[in-house]
């Protein structure tokens, strides 16, 4: 079996357990990132892979071997950090050559590979300079093309563009997935905080919160389909309004009561050992629209504050049962008072239930 | 009067008028001066921004100026000129006489053998305790131990050195260490101090022993300020610890090794009280500072002493320039 297989990975530092046993298996050729609130535990997940912190429990596989007692340099594998991590006394063309120098790689071979990554990165004409006469964006090109050099079976990243200005992060994003494109059988883990870019990188997200995996899925999958509440609300942006509710009947649809005793019937599947029990009702921003006519309101409430972007509009809408207000992400230009009364509907199938436990009825 | 009253006036006296004249100076410089009012104020408020680092710093400018500058130039002159003759100019007499001593030539081929053994001895096993006590759990009091020689005075130092390479008569018990270890090893007793040229290197030992500690220390920081993960990149690129600690934190700690080696080579140029203490200078271990001392204060001849002073001087300034522009280099 090609790629990798996390086997209850666990970490502790002391008595503190950072990671709580993640099971993972990513095929050959996949590019994966880990999402997640800061502190939930990419970083020591990713490190744990890359061999720069050791396993306390579990098994890690890369292409069907155990690595866990393999050194870093062996397991095939190269990692991007945040910060560069560039030899600060070295030329771009040295830092690019340490590796398959340490390796003692023949002197035209190196050049030819070092060569090689320079022109896929369009490093060529700063081979001779130091990190610091580059600017940022290069200096992660540098990172990227060390190790490219490597030509490992797994790259890994760990937040690669947060030190990155919001331009270039979008540059070097796409440069990044390209160059996933032209090595297709490169698999690629990448850690990021930044859901924008889980969404347009991954071909399957995982997301962690406390050292658990939460969910892992694709983009859209997560997107349309959340497993919990924190999935839901960390996935979207802005995030899923979230609405305390009961289950008033079940059954192959699911009827709940809002706060303010509206009923909204949602097309999701319950078992009747759920009658009577809380739950959270959620829709996002953007399936939210405005009723038209005299059709009845799946949300109602008075309008707190109007943001015209241009393109969209967003409405936060004081409604019974939430302390926060609600957001509403509207299509175009809509203009309302403050205080007014606002209804809003949404679509059946772009509703979301959780139980009590917080875990959609989708997913029970 | 009690010395300690004594002491608290002079205190008193000695900070109050720091903080006086820094007060009344700047008062007068904002009040009367360049006041801040009347029709110039703005032009007064420039001007009198741009002499005040001047008020600042001339208290500084003028002890360095009567402490450092004036004796130099004193001492050039009084290399030029003969105490015998009733201070009269010379010329280079004084040099050419120097030249003609083979005590000054001894003494400067042992400051160059002190040039070049005690800096690169001190700076190695500096940095090498520095990277070993980082690595251990005791690390911090191995550091105190190898940082103490550094609060003992070079004297106190050559006394305890002394002892150790101390020789009794034969049939006696040998106290000092070193004997005490060869006749162990079955050798006979030596007076170490005057074995030529050996105990130039037992000199040196005494002063290596207290700039390794300096050495630790400094380049300990440096060592910690080498980013983490420029050293995990190298773990993943493959590098073993010895690669590691040659090819990613030396080279980065660089402009501190230089700092830290010439800061070394001037106290080695300047080492006195240690040649002094054990030696003075006989069996072939005279060093330029000692054999001024000689001169000045032994011969009372102030023409050859200032002339062999102002040879220390004119080797110690180049090092001391290129120790003071890496340093600012290094804070760069
Ligand atoms: N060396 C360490 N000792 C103790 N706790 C650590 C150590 N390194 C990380 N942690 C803890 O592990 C958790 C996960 O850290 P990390 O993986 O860096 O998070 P992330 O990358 O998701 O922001 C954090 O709560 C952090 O405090
Ligand atoms: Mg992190």
């Amino acid at each position: 079996m090609a790629g990798l297989a996390l086997k209850q990975i666990r970490k502790s530092y002391g008595p503190v357990d950072v990671i709580h046993g993640v099971d993972l298996d990513i095929d050959e050729g996949e590019f994966i990132v880990f999402v997640g609130p800061s502190g939930c535990g990419k970083s020591t997940l990713l490190r744990m892979i890359a061999g720069l912190e050791t396993i306390s429990g579990g098994e890690l596989h890369i292409d069907g071997q155990l690595v866990n007692d393999i050194p870093p340099s062996m397991r095939g594998i190269a990692m991007v950090f945040q910060s560069y991590a560039l030899y600060p006394h070295m030329t771009v063309f040295d830092n690019m050559a340490f590796g398959m120098r340490i390796a003692k790689a023949d002197a035209a071979e190196i050049k030819r590979r070092v060569g090689e990554a320079a022109e896929i990165l369009q490093l060529e004409p700063y081979l001779d300079r130091l990190p610091k006469a580059l600017s940022g964006g290069q200096r992660q090109r540098v990172a990227i093309g060390r190790a490219i050099v490597r030509n490992p079976k797994v790259f890994l990243f760990d937040e690669p563009l947060s030190n990155l200005d919001a331009a270039l992060r979008v540059a070097t994003r796409i440069e990044i997935a390209k160059l996933h494109e032209s090595m297709p059988s490169s698999t690629m883990i990448y850690v990021t905080h930044d859901q924008v870019e889980a969404m347009t990188l991954a071909d399957r997200i995982v997301v962690l919160s406390a050292g658990n995996i939460e969910q892992v899925g694709s983009p859209l999958g997560l997107y349309d389909n959340p497993r919990n509440l924190f999935v839901a609300q960390f996935i979207g942006s802005p995030a899923m309004n979230i609405v305390p509710a009961k289950i008033v009947k079940t059954g192959t649809k699911t009827t709940i009561e809002l706060p303010d005793g509206g009923k909204v019937v949602a097309p999701i599947k319950s078992g009747s050992a759920l009658e009577g029990s809380n739950a959270s009702f959620g829709i996002r921003p953007e399936d939210l629209s405005i009723v038209d006519g005299d059709k009845k309101p799946v949300l109602q409430g008075q309008v707190s504050l109007v943001e015209s972007l241009g393109e969209v509009t967003m409405i936060y809408v004081d409604i019974e049962g939430r302390d926060e207000p609600l957001v509403a992400k509207l299509a175009g230009t809509h203009m309302f008072e403050r205080g007014s009364t606002i209804k809003l509907t949404a679509e059946p199938e772009k509703m979301h239930v959780f139980d009590s436990e917080g875990i959609s009825l989708q997913h029970l | 009067m009690n010395p300690a009253i004594l002491a608290i006036l002079t205190i008193i006296i000695g900070v109050g008028g720091c903080v006086g004249y820094f007060y009344f100076s700047n008062q007068l410089l904002d009040k009367v001066i360049f006041p801040a009012r009347g029709p110039n104020i703005g032009r007064n408020i420039n001007r009198a921004n741009m002499v005040r680092p001047w008020l600042f710093l001339f208290p500084a400018i003028f002890a360095l100026g009567l402490y450092l500058a004036y004796p130099v130039f004193a001492t050039l002159w009084l290399s030029l000129t003969d105490r015998d003759q009733g201070g009269a100019f010379v010329g280079l007499a004084n040099y050419s006489q120097m030249s003609s001593e083979p005590k000054f030539w001894e003494a400067i081929g042992n400051n160059m053998l002190w040039l070049i053994v005690v800096p690169a001895m001190s700076t190695a096993f500096g940095l090498l305790a520095a990277q070993l006590t980082d690595r251990i759990s005791w690390g911090n009091i191995a550091k105190s131990m190898i940082f103490m020689p550094m609060a003992i005075s070079f004297v106190g130092a050559s006394v305890i050195w002394k002892l150790i390479y101390d020789t009794r008569p034969e049939n006696q018990d040998q106290i000092g260490v070193l004997n005490a270890v060869w006749v162990w090893f079955g050798g006979d007793p030596q007076t170490w101090l005057t074995i030529e040229p050996w105990n130039n290197f037992l000199l040196m030992v005494v002063l290596i022993w207290i700039q390794t500690g300096f050495a630790m220390v400094i380049l300990s920081a440096a060592l910690r300020g080498v980013p983490e993960d420029t050293i995990e990149a190298a773990i993943i690129d493959g590098a073993g610890p010895f690669q590691i600690f040659f090819k990613i934190k030396i080279p980065q700690i660089m402009s501190t090794i230089v700092v830290v080696w010439t800061t070394i080579t001037i106290v080695v140029l300047k080492v006195f009280d240690i040649v002094l203490a054990m030696t003075n200078g006989q069996w072939g271990t005279q060093v330029l500072a000692n054999y001024m001392y000689d001169k000045l204060f032994r011969s009372f001849d102030w023409g050859v002493g200032s002339a062999s002073a102002m040879i220390i001087m004119l080797l110690v300034s180049p090092i001391l320039v290129w120790n003071v522009y890496n340093a600012n280099k290094e804070m760069r």
